[in-house]
This record gives structure tokens, sequence and C-alpha cells, in this order.
């Protein structure tokens, strides 16, 4: 039996399919939890408002006269459900949350208070500039940092999101392209390892997409590049360090091709957590990136956005960044510039109403002035380091998919379950009832049942120490023909296995009254 | 460094482990050219918490809160009260500091919540599905036009002269590289229906908005039906959700995509975003929709759950022939949403939007006695146009000086001649009668 450091036992003797089903439907601290169309009632509100005044309506004739249909709850009855429902998520406050390509790490608590600032957060888009100088404030830091981190020219912050951002950078291309009389050069060169959000963004920019294969070393294949180059060519999607967790050595070879041959140089920021206070992207002749303010910048996930996905340009793309943008004025104020006619540019358009994730920004520069220039090196190199330490010592039990070493994550195979009947979903649903989240898994695509192990810098040695003892005991148990504790899980999370297939098959993506009941009431 | 728990004896330890003698060793692939020999210069070094709350205390003084004033700004985003709870619970550790739930097995708050937040949309606008939410009003809107342009397989895309000019832009830059043509009709502040000359047999869809930019209110049920009957889609935009607790709502009229901001429910003003698109429509469209969307399911004990489903509309598996590159929403604000709707329910909603309504309309009586001011919207929610006798711009920054943030001039979504003298008035719940006498007075004397 497992003790902790004072000798009490750490894991509970009893026997999970002996317990006793109970009455109330919880689990111990685990609580039963319902729909709010099953428990809130129409006619019931947790908000108290004053009086209605009767005042005479001019609503032209379109007062509604039907029900929203949504039920209301007391605000104890609200915080509980809520309360109850967040008991079921799994979260990086809770523990490791290895998931590669979506950098998990720590979210500082003081961002979260920054940008509930009244200067930040109660401002209105469109107030006077003069009333909105802090937030102005912010963008134009912020600006700054990215600026210099990257050694570029300039920085669009509007955009959403990364795949939001990489649409820009693209747009900027296209618009670069345009200007140039280079209109023909349709055809966007992407590795097969890209991110999906690669090729689906240059579609949507009226670019044809040309795959170009991996080396055997997980690279870009240069000779499989040097036979795509030609004047129909707008540029190259590449990532890097790319998604295979590698650094790409021959990119400056890479851009040079691209350059010399009349297209632009478009890099995946997602992975700029290795390399960000280490590597300026402008060194390496990148022509534009996006940054994931959620990935490398820490801004909460939130459990799926808001993002935030500024987009950094090279002189050559720099006059065709969308607006809004900030500027300094003569006597030190600063100013939006929101309108195309008013730019000394030449704008591709806008991409959002308003100036972009004010939100994000402020939790960004609050972990910039944190971290400083100095910190966010030590933060890249320890997440590599961390990265390099899980991978050697996984690699006599697991099968790497790659030799040497890696930048911030660690990419795995399935070759080394090959016989055991367990899949790479199989063992990572097992990782649940060990208490992590799973790994990234069957991406990317050019490895066969991948699975991507991204630690991020926050996690000590501890912790790693912990999580390479749990992947080390599961892996020697879908070897030893423990198969069940695999297909069958997970066992100790709030539900079972998912069937996602007949989520599918016969959607059902709103609440509605049950069958009987609506048949009785009809009756 | 706080955030950082390796020690220095840790990471020795880790790199020989590792079998190489320093961190520079992990960096080779990096081509020479490209490393750094120490930290980036022109950035400062790592402060304390106390140094860098100072820092940012500042800068936010330096702008003027929209609670410390008399406040009537509109225009696509809206100051209401959030109730004390929304906030704290969102952020919950469990809520805030977790992914989008691919492993649904632990992610059951963030999925169920998300299948309450698209049934409470559904309700809320009359549809017959809604999705997870997309990044905002105005990429929502661009989303529904390319949409409607897969749907119907035409490239011709009519926006109406009352549309939220920042929507319009949007939506133009991405439907402008996906070959679609635009036709913008001129500005109309009361004339939202008057599209349907301009929709011919290339026409993939019409976009209309209600409450329309200048707050005007119009019914499209018999523009939806013409409009349908020339084989085109009604798209039916909103800025303020709001209003669906006391207006008709879009799905009511017949639009067949219905894409509009969230914000005004759950989110405050945080100077443009992130705030929280809603986006709905009929079922028979369902899998040509953008965006995540939520679905209810079993497990293997046959216990009811919830994943996110129809993922093969999306770039992760479709890649290039997906349905649109976004592979987030906004999970946050779309949960802060559902919370305040939770609170607020049916009953609530409706109160809300009255008194919103009220506010509104006392502050129209306010402004339009005002001599020189001319109420220019017919039917008006929460929000109206005013014509002044001089430029709306400097009246605003002149109003600002007297420390009233009286609304937004037209110009500073659109510079248009003749519109130069329009304001737009907004006001909710939290505006008093006070604020509103202050208004009127203020206005007074700088116009």
């Amino acid at each position: 039996m497992a003790m902790n450091n004072v000798g009490r036992p750490t894991a509970s003797v009893a026997n999970d399919a002996a317990a006793p089903t109970t009455f109330s439907g919880a689990r111990g601290l685990l609580q039963p939890t319902s729909l709010i169309f099953e428990t809130g009632s129409i006619d019931r509100t947790g908000v108290d408002l004053p009086p209605v005044k009767g005042v005479q309506s001019r609503l032209g004739g379109l007062a509604r006269q039907t029900t929203t249909g949504n039920p209301g709850l007391s605000e104890p009855e609200a915080v509980r459900h809520y309360v109850r429902l967040s008991q079921r998520n799994y979260a990086i406050d809770l523990g490791m949350f290895p998931l590669g390509s979506c950098t998990m790490k720590h979210n500082a608590r003081l961002n979260e208070k920054m940008a509930r600032l009244p200067g930040f957060a109660d401002v209105h888009p469109l107030q006077p500039v003069s009333t909105v100088q802090g937030a102005l404030g912010v963008m134009d830091q912020l600006s700054h940092w990215l600026i210099t981190l990257t050694g570029m020219k300039a920085v669009a912050l509007s955009p959403k999101a990364g795949a939001h951002g990489e649409l820009c950078g693209m747009l900027a291309i296209r618009a670069a392209l345009d200007a140039q009389g280079q209109a023909h050069r349709r055809r966007v060169l992407v590795p097969e390892s890209a991110h999906g959000t690669n090729p689906a963004t240059a579609v949507q920019c009226g670019f044809i997409v040309d795959e170009i294969k991996a080396a055997p070393d997980g690279r870009v294949d240069l000779s499989d590049l040097k036979t795509k180059l030609g004047d129909d060519v707008a540029g190259i999607m590449l990532t890097n360090p790319n998604t295979c967790g590698l650094f790409e050595r021959d990119i400056r070879e890479i851009a040079d091709l691209i350059h010399a041959s009349g297209g632009y140089f478009y890099c995946d920021g997602a992975n700029f957590n290795a390399i960000a206070g280490r590597v300026r992207p402008g060194d390496l002749g990148v022509d534009a990136m996006h940054i994931n303010l959620h990935k490398t910048f820490s801004t909460p996930h939130g459990g799926g956005g808001p993002g935030s996905g500024p987009t950094v340009l090279s002189d050559a793309l720099a006059p065709f960044a969308p607006v809004p943008y900030v500027v300094t004025r003569a006597d030190g104020t600063l100013d939006l510039v929101e309108h195309e006619a008013d730019s000394d540019g030449e704008p591709f358009g806008r991409m959002v109403a308003f100036h972009g994730q004010i939100g994000m920004y402020t939790r960004a520069l609050t972990y910039m002035l944190s971290h400083g220039a100095d910190g966010i090196k030590q933060a890249s190199e320890d997440a590599v380091l961390n990265a390099n330490y899980v991978q050697a010592c996984l690699k006599e039990h697991m099968s790497p998919a790659f030799d040497g070493v890696c930048m911030h994550e660690a990419l795995f195979d399935d070759s080394w379950l090959e016989g055991t009947g367990v899949t790479t979903l199989d063992f990572a649903k097992a990782m649940i009832d060990e208490g992590y989240h799973p790994m990234t898994m069957y991406f990317p695509l050019v490895v066969h049942g991948a699975m991507l192990i991204e630690p991020t810098e926050s996690e000590s040695k501890a912790s790693l120490d912990a999580f390479i003892a749990s992947m080390t005991g599961l892996a020697k148990a879908a070897k030893s023909g423990d198969t069940a504790r695999f297909t069958g899980a997970p066992y100790h999370a709030p539900v079972k296995r998912l069937d996602e297939t007949r989520a599918a098959r016969k959607p059902v993506l709103k609440w509605a009254p049950p069958v009987e009941a609506t048949k009785i009431a009809a009756e | 460094m706080r955030y950082l728990p390796l020690t220095p004896s840790d990471r020795e330890q880790m790199l020989a482990k590792v079998g190489v003698a320093s961190i520079e060793d992990l960096f080779l692939d990096v081509p020479e050219i490209a490393r750094l020999d120490g930290p980036i210069h022109d950035l400062p070094f790592a402060q304390g918490e106390l140094a860098v709350e100072r820092h940012m205390q500042r800068l936010s003084n330096g702008s003027v809160a929209a609670g410390s004033v008399p406040f009537f700004c509109g225009a696509g985003a809206y100051r209401h009260a959030v109730p004390a709870s929304v906030d704290h619970l969102i952020q919950r550790s469990e809520f805030l500091t977790t992914y989008t739930p691919y492993q649904p097995e632990m992610a059951q708050g963030t999925v169920q919540t998300l299948f309450e937040f698209q049934s409470q949309v559904a309700g809320l606008l009359a549809c017959d599905v809604a999705n997870a939410s997309m990044y905002d009003g105005s990429t929502a809107c661009a989303e529904a036009v390319v949409m409607a342009a897969r749907v119907t397989k035409r490239t011709k895309v009519v926006f109406s002269g009352g549309l939220h000019p920042h929507y319009r832009r949007a939506a133009r830059t991405l439907a402008k590289h996906s070959g679609l043509e635009i036709a913008g009709l001129p500005i109309a502040i009361n004339d939202e229906a008057a599209v349907l000359a301009a929709v011919d047999q290339n026409t993939a869809c019409v976009v209309v908005q209600c409450p329309n930019v200048f707050g005007t209110l119009t019914d499209f049920t018999e523009l939806a039906k013409a409009v349908q009957a020339k084989g085109a889609l009604l798209i039916a935009v909103f800025t303020e959700a709001v209003a669906f607790g006391l207006i008709t709502p879009p799905g009511e009229m017949g639009a067949d995509i219905v894409a509009g901001e969230g914000q005004s429910i759950g989110n405050s003003l945080n100077f443009g975003g992130p705030y929280v698109g809603l986006f709905a429509t009929k079922d028979k469209y369902v899998r040509q929709m953008p965006g995540r969307l939520a679905g209810e399911t079993v497990d293997a004990d046959g216990t009811r759950g919830f994943v996110l489903t129809l993922s093969t509309r999306e770039q992760h598996i479709r890649r290039d022939k997906a349905t649109s590159n976004i592979c987030t929403n906004s999970g946050l604000c779309a949960l802060a949403f559902t919370i305040h709707m939770t609170l607020l329910g049916d009953k609530g909603l409706k109160h809300l939007a009255q008194l919103n309504h009220e506010a509104a309309c006392e502050t129209a009586d306010a402004v339009s006695s005002i001599q020189g001011v001319e109420l220019l919207s017919d039917s008006f929610f929460n929000e109206f146009a005013v014509r002044l006798p001089g430029d709306a711009a400097k009246a605003v920054e002149a109003m600002a000086a007297h420390n009233v943030l009286g609304g937004v001039p037209y110009s500073r979504l659109r510079q248009e001649p003749g519109f130069e003298n329009v304001l737009l008035i907004a006001a909710t719940e939290t505006t008093t009668a006070e604020d509103i006498a202050r208004l009127a007075d203020t206005l007074k004397k700088v116009i």
C-alpha cells in the first residue's frame, strides 16, 4: 500500500466494484448534476430588479409574444449548479495538462486581477480616445513587447484567436502580392505535418494548398520543397518549432528559397513558447507570424476560448496591416487609426468590430512584465528541458517518433503498443484514471498513433517524476497484457467512455422536453 | 521567478539525464546567426507582483471608466449590470484553466454548460439550433455570409443600409477572397427591409439587422419569404441580445441564419473584447454551420453525457475542405453568458429588457426636447439615433470634457457625407434619472 511521509495510507484499499450504489446518485464528494431545464422554472429568477414604470412602449408593433423557454434559478441554486459542474472538469490548477501543441501552462491570478481594473474592463470601445488612454497604453506596450521579442516591424493586434491570426497573416500576403501585380500567385505550400488550421486558412484566403512531404527526420523535405517552387507560389506556411516538436534546422534556407522565388514566409507561431526570448523569428526570415497569447503568454484557455492571435509582420508586409491600430501623436498621446482611408499604409481591411481582445492583452502584458526578458528566456529553456527530460525518461518504455533532442514537446508513435491490443486512444483514456489529462493524440498526422506530450515550464521536477512513474506503469501494464485497464478506461472519471459516434449520428444539440411528458401534456 | 518551479540543481540533474552538458545543447538546431547571447535588449527584467500591479494600475488610471460618469455609448457594445456570482463562477479553476473539451470524460462541466448555452441561445433567438459560440458578433456575421454562399452555391451578398459598419467591413474582408461579390446598400436609418430589389438569381444572402445600428426595429417576416422565394437566405444580425426579452426574435420572422453579439449578457465592456458571438440556424443547415457544437450522448454504462460533435465539419479533420478555419469558440465568455441567462431566466430577461426600453424612452424624450435635436429612429429598443445641429463627434468630445460619455457619433463607425451630425445614444438598466438629466443639460450646452 502506498504511504505518505508520515506513514498514512495515500490510497483507499476498498475495491471499487464492491462499492454500493448510493441512493442519492452522488459518489461521496462527486455530487449528482442535472440540466437547468430540469431543475429551473420559467417563473423563477436569481436577479432582483427595480419595478418597471409602465412607460408607453415604442417597439413599432414588434413586442415579443412568445417565451424564450429558458428557465431561471435562484442564486444559491445557480451557484451550486455551476460549482457541481465545474467539479466534473480537469484543469491545470488540478494537475499536469501535457496537451501537446496547446501549451497548458500556469495561469497567474495577478493577470486576472489586472484585467479587471476599471480602466480596461469598464471602458467602451467607442469612447472618445482622450478617455481611453490607459487602454490604448496597454495595446501600445503589448505591441512593443511583441515586436521586440520577435524582431519584426509591426503587429496587428486585432485577430481573435490563433486561426484568426493565420487569416490575418495570409490576407496581408495576399494584399502584398496583389499590390505587386502578382495576383496570379495562388499556390501555398503547407507541410503535411501542419495544423489543420493552416490549409483551412489558406483556402479561406482564396489560395490553393500544395502539400510538402516530411523528411524521415520529421522536418520539411527540402528536396520536395524545391520541386514545388515556382512563379505561382504565394508563400509557405510553416510551423516552427514544428508540430513534431523539432526545430526546422534549414529554416533560413527555406526562407531564402521562398523569397528568391517571389513568395512570402508565414510562420505558425503556436510553438513560440519553446523559443520566446531566445530566438527572434525576424532573424529567421519570417514575414508574418501569429502569436497565441493564450499559449505562450498564458492567458487562460477558459475551456475553449477566448483566445487572442496578434500577428507580427515584416517590413514587407507591415503596410498591409488591418485597421485598427494604435499610433502615437506628436503631443505624446495615443490615437487609433480606425478607418482605412486614415491610414498611411494600404490596410487589407478590418477583421473584427472594435479593436480586438483587450482583456487578453492586459493578461499577456501582466505576464510579460512579471517574467521580464530574463524570465521569458528562462521559461522557454525550462519548457524545452522539461520536454527533453520526459522524453529521456520514457524512451525505454515507449517509442520516440524521432531520434535526438526535442524542443518543448516530446513526440512518441504507437509502434511500442503493437500487438498489445491497446490503441493510443485507449492509452489516453487510462491516463484519465491516473489523474492526468491525456497528451495530444493522433496529431501530427505524419506519425502513426501519435502521442504529443508538452509538459511546459510550469511543472516541477517532482511533478514530472510522478508523471513519468505513472506513464511507465501504464506502459508496462499495456505490454504485460493488462488490456482491460485500457479498453474499459476511464473507470474513475465522472462518466465512463462516451459514445461519440452516437452523438454524431443522431445529433441532439439542445434540450427538449422528454417525449412522454410532451405527449401527456398534449392529451 | 515565482512562476518557474525548477531549481538550479533540478536543472543540472535533468540535463544529466538527458545526456547534454548545458541548455545550449538543446538549441543547437537553431541557426547560429539567430542564436541570441542573452536576454533580449530593450525590455525590462522580471518584477514582483507589487511592481507589476503598480504599473498596470497607473495605466488603468489613464482611462475614464464608464461606471464613473453618466454613460450612453452603445453601437454594438452595451453596459449592463452583471451579478457578482457570474464573475466568481467563471473564475473557478476548473472552468478558467481548462482546455477545449477534447477529452469529454474529464470535461463534462464544460461540455454540459455549452449544451445548456446552445439551448438558451436557440430559445432566445427562436431558432432550431445554435452553436457553442463564435469569436464575436462581427466574425459570426462574416461566417454566416460564407456559410450562405456554401448552402446556396451562389456568390452575391447584399448588405442592408442599417448593418453595423464594422460588421459590414469584417464580413467583406472574409468574403471577398472566397470569390463573393458584395453589394452594400446606401445607409438607411428606417428602411432596413428595402433590400429586395437588390436580390437576383445569383444572390446567396441578404444581411439585415434588428435592432439595426441606428436602433430601428424592423419586421422581416415578409422580406424573409420574398428572399427565400428567390432562392437566397436571410441572415439576421443583432448586436444587443437583451433586446429579445422584449422584441420579436429573428427566428420567428423566418431568418435562415441568425448571427450576433452576446456580450451584453454576462460580459463587461472590455474595450471591445473578448466578446461572444451567437450563431443559430435551421436544422436543415446544421452540417454547413461553422464552429463547435456540443451534443448529448451516453457513456459505456448508458448514463447521459455530453461531447463535442459533428466535428467532421471542422479544420482538424477536414483541413482544406473544412467549413471554416475556426478552432476555438469564446468558451469563458459563453460561460458568463449562460450563467447570467440562468440567473435571469425568461422572467428576469423580460423584466430586464423592459427596464432597458423604459430608460431609452426617457432618454429619447429628454434629448429630443432640446431645440435643434431631431429623433431619427421610428421605433427602438434601448438605443436610438438623433441628428444634432452640428458635428456629432465634436459634441461628444465636448461632453467628455464635462465628464459625460454622451454616445457614439456615427462617423466613428463610418465616414459618410450627410451623417456627420448623427449621434447614437444607448441607455440600459444602469442609467439613472440623474444621468439622463446630466446628458440633456450637457448636450444643450455643447451644441
